[in-house]
């Protein structure tokens, strides 16, 4: 892979949110550099902070939440400094823009779909009357909604799930964003349905040159879909390298577990491979590897300081003790070689 | 095989909407299946394909339009006497998709469980109708302290196992889980599905499992039926289901699936699935059972290509 160049840069990004008068901390000291024209998908369980992480991106946070320290850099600006909302008009939208889960709310029933759209491409690109329609039609066509003269006039309960997350795409995309950030963006619709704008999406990054940035839960879109991926647990990025590699050669021992509770896995009769326990609290300050009290295969060390991140490759790295070179060798559970097993491949790759 | 005891069996079902309106619409169209004793037996397909219907109708929630429903041979469907329509109450049951949704904000838990208790009162003192409760609590991994707590203190994982205690505590033979683990997080699935099989073994129960999430049947169920606009199009063990898929609209389900392994799944090719390949003009389609347990919807000439392949 060629050399790319970093688009977005994030450093010790720290998020907290006031809850009934107690402190959150959403977001601990998480860093991400995003390389132009890659496809990245962060994953982990809800509440890991994949969705907050990302908003913070669009200064799209709840009143109660606040960038407390760290940078977001971007076109030689710290986004982590925008306050008003003027400043944030020049990016999100325009620069940044967001496709959301459930297109059956994120779409205003009171005005057509063609309107929708046409607001966007008014307010970002400057078109007036029939040069923005004409501009709406083509984006309308270019999200696969075929005769668009007709569904321009529609309102959005005339459309399907799947044909609403394409008008929802087709707002995102109308301002040619650079980056474009897809918030769980199939898991409201039927299997056939995700593939065919998994497809779309993949299609649409190619035409408008955009970054992608995917948030999902589940490993199979990721497979489908990411360059590389970013393992998240209570609110930072524990690990991240190339799809393959995080795939075939994980890491960290949160990421084992993710991928051994996969259902393809299951043997039947036999009880599914679950996560014991439940996340850490984040009104409490967290001490050494948060996922610690989880792994039962956990090093003292884990308890008492939070692990650096050790490179496997130049392009994989994971926060865990066990790649210190002191550390003593764990293996990785069962299921990870059973996974390989079915992946086809040996165990000394 | 053939000796084992059927539970339930839909012949020639058919749900309509609208009767006799313009907007008359047929969610389910002449669909028959049976479901084993201790099976569970998994219904797929996307959303407005009728699967949630069909577990509606069983429960009498929906009326059938045409057709039959058997429990243990007796039907149910239609008008009933008043002692059989209390005995499915009780032993039909259902959990539902959100657990979010399906609870009673306002009730406590004790209540929310209990309130199938109180409709059929399947109880003689108090004290046996707290017991019920409690052990119901207790079989699905809740402490009975939980019993005076509100909804909203519990987590969706927890919620979905109130909603489990809530069928459970009728002691019921046959469970319809209309999507019980969709709303929830990837960690919690595996919990809960683990809690539905053991209460399987523990009491014997049956379920119908319906569901969209394709590798998660796989793995639960033992029968599978595959349903596209309100048709059972195929129907198999899920096994044999997951290998030789015969209809064209289950071999394109099942190539969507998204498989967690980025080499074979950045090379998939899809199948897209076009219903205007069928050719009924002519040739009416029939629901033939095409090697022993395996059902396919299909005409004479597509019956033939079908046999074709399995003989391959």
């Amino acid at each position: 892979m060629e050399e790319s160049k970093v688009i977005l840069s994030v450093n010790d990004l720290v998020v907290k949110f006031k809850l009934r008068g107690k402190i959150l901390t959403a977001i601990r000291e998480a860093s991400l550099d995003l390389y132009e024209g890659e496809s990245l998908a962060i994953v982990g369980e809800s509440g890991s902070g994949k969705s907050v992480f990302t908003k913070t991106f669009m200064g799209l946070l709840d009143g109660n939440g606040w960038v407390d320290s760290g940078s977001i850099m971007f076109e030689g600006q710290d986004l982590a400094k925008y306050k008003t909302e003027d400043d944030w008009i020049k990016i999100r939208g325009k620069k940044i823009a967001m496709v959301f889960q459930d297109p059956m709310t994120s779409l205003n029933p009171l005005k057509t779909i063609g309107k929708q759209v046409q607001e966007a491409v008014e307010l970002h690109q400057g078109l007036r009357k029939d040069e923005a329609k004409k501009a709406v039609l083509e984006i309308l066509s270019d999200v696969g909604i075929s005769d668009p003269e007709r569904r321009y006039k529609q309102y959005p309960h005339e459309f399907s799930g799947g044909m609403r997350q394409r008008v929802v795409i087709a707002i995102a995309v109308a301002c040619k964003p650079r980056i474009l950030i897809c918030d769980e963006p199939t898991t409201a619709l039927d299997v056939t349905i995700q593939a065919q704008i998994l497809n779309l999406l993949k299609s649409l990054k190619e035409k408008y040159n955009l970054t992608t940035i995917y948030i999902t839960h589940d490993l199979g879109v990721v497979a489908n879909v990411a360059d590389r991926i970013a393992v998240m647990y209570a609110g930072d990025i524990i690990e991240i390298g190339k799809c393959e590699e995080v795939f075939y050669n994980p890491q960290h021992p949160y990421t084992w577990a993710l991928l051994s509770s996969l259902p393809q896995l299951g043997v039947k009769g036999k009880p599914l491979n679950s996560i014991k326990g439940t996340p850490p609290n984040l009104f409490y300050e967290i001490k050494g590897d948060a996922f610690a009290p989880r792994n039962p295969k956990a090093l003292k060390i884990d308890f008492v300081k939070k692990p650096p991140y050790f490179s496997v490759s130049p392009t994989h790295k994971a926060k865990t003790w066990l790649l210190d070179p002191r550390a003593p060798k764990v293996e990785p559970p069962e299921s990870i070689a059973i996974l390989r097993k079915q992946w086809g491949l040996n165990d000394n790759a | 095989m053939h000796e084992k005891e059927i539970l339930l069996e839909v012949k020639n079902l058919s749900v309509e909407f609208n009767k006799g309106t313009k907007s008359r619409f047929r969610a389910v169209d002449n669909v028959s299946f049976f479901i084993y004793k201790g099976e569970t037996f998994g219904l797929v397909g996307e959303s407005g394909s009728g699967k949630t219907t069909i577990g509606r109708a069983i429960i009498r929630l929906n009326e059938a339009t045409e057709g039959e429903i058997l429990f243990k041979g007796k039907k149910i469907n239609g008008k009933i006497d008043k002692e059989l329509d209390k005995e499915i109450t009780r032993k039909i049951q259902m959990i539902f998709q959100d657990p979010m949704a399906s609870l009673n904000e306002r009730a406590k838990v004790d209540y929310i469980v209990s309130e199938g208790l109180y409709n059929i009162k399947n109880y003689k003192t108090e004290e046996e109708r707290r017991a019920k409760v409690e052990k119901a609590l207790l079989d699905v991994g809740l402490l009975p302290e939980f019993l005076s707590r509100f909804p909203h203190e519990f987590s969706g994982g927890q919620r979905q196992r109130i909603g489990i205690a809530r069928a459970l505590v009728m002691e019921p033979e046959l469970i319809i889980a209309d999507e019980p683990i969709s709303a929830l997080d990837v960690s919690i699935r595996a919990q809960v599905l683990n809690l539905m099989s053991e209460l399987q073994k523990e009491k014997g129960l049956t379920y119908l499992f319906i569901a969209h999430d394709l590798s998660v049947v796989r793995f639960i169920t033992d029968r599978l039926a595959v349903i596209h606009k309100g048709k059972i199009v195929e129907l198999a063990e899920t096994e044999k289901l997951f290998t030789h898929p015969l209809h064209p609209y289950t071999r394109a389900l099942l190539s969507a699936i998204p498989l967690p392994d980025p080499r074979r799944e950045k090379n998939k090719v899809l199948e897209v699935y076009d219903p205007g390949c069928h050719d009924y003009s002519i040739d009416k389609p029939k629901w033939v059972e095409i090697e022993p347990e395996h059902f396919v919807l299909g005409n004479e000439k597509e019956l033939q290509e079908y046999r074709k392949i399995l003989e391959q």
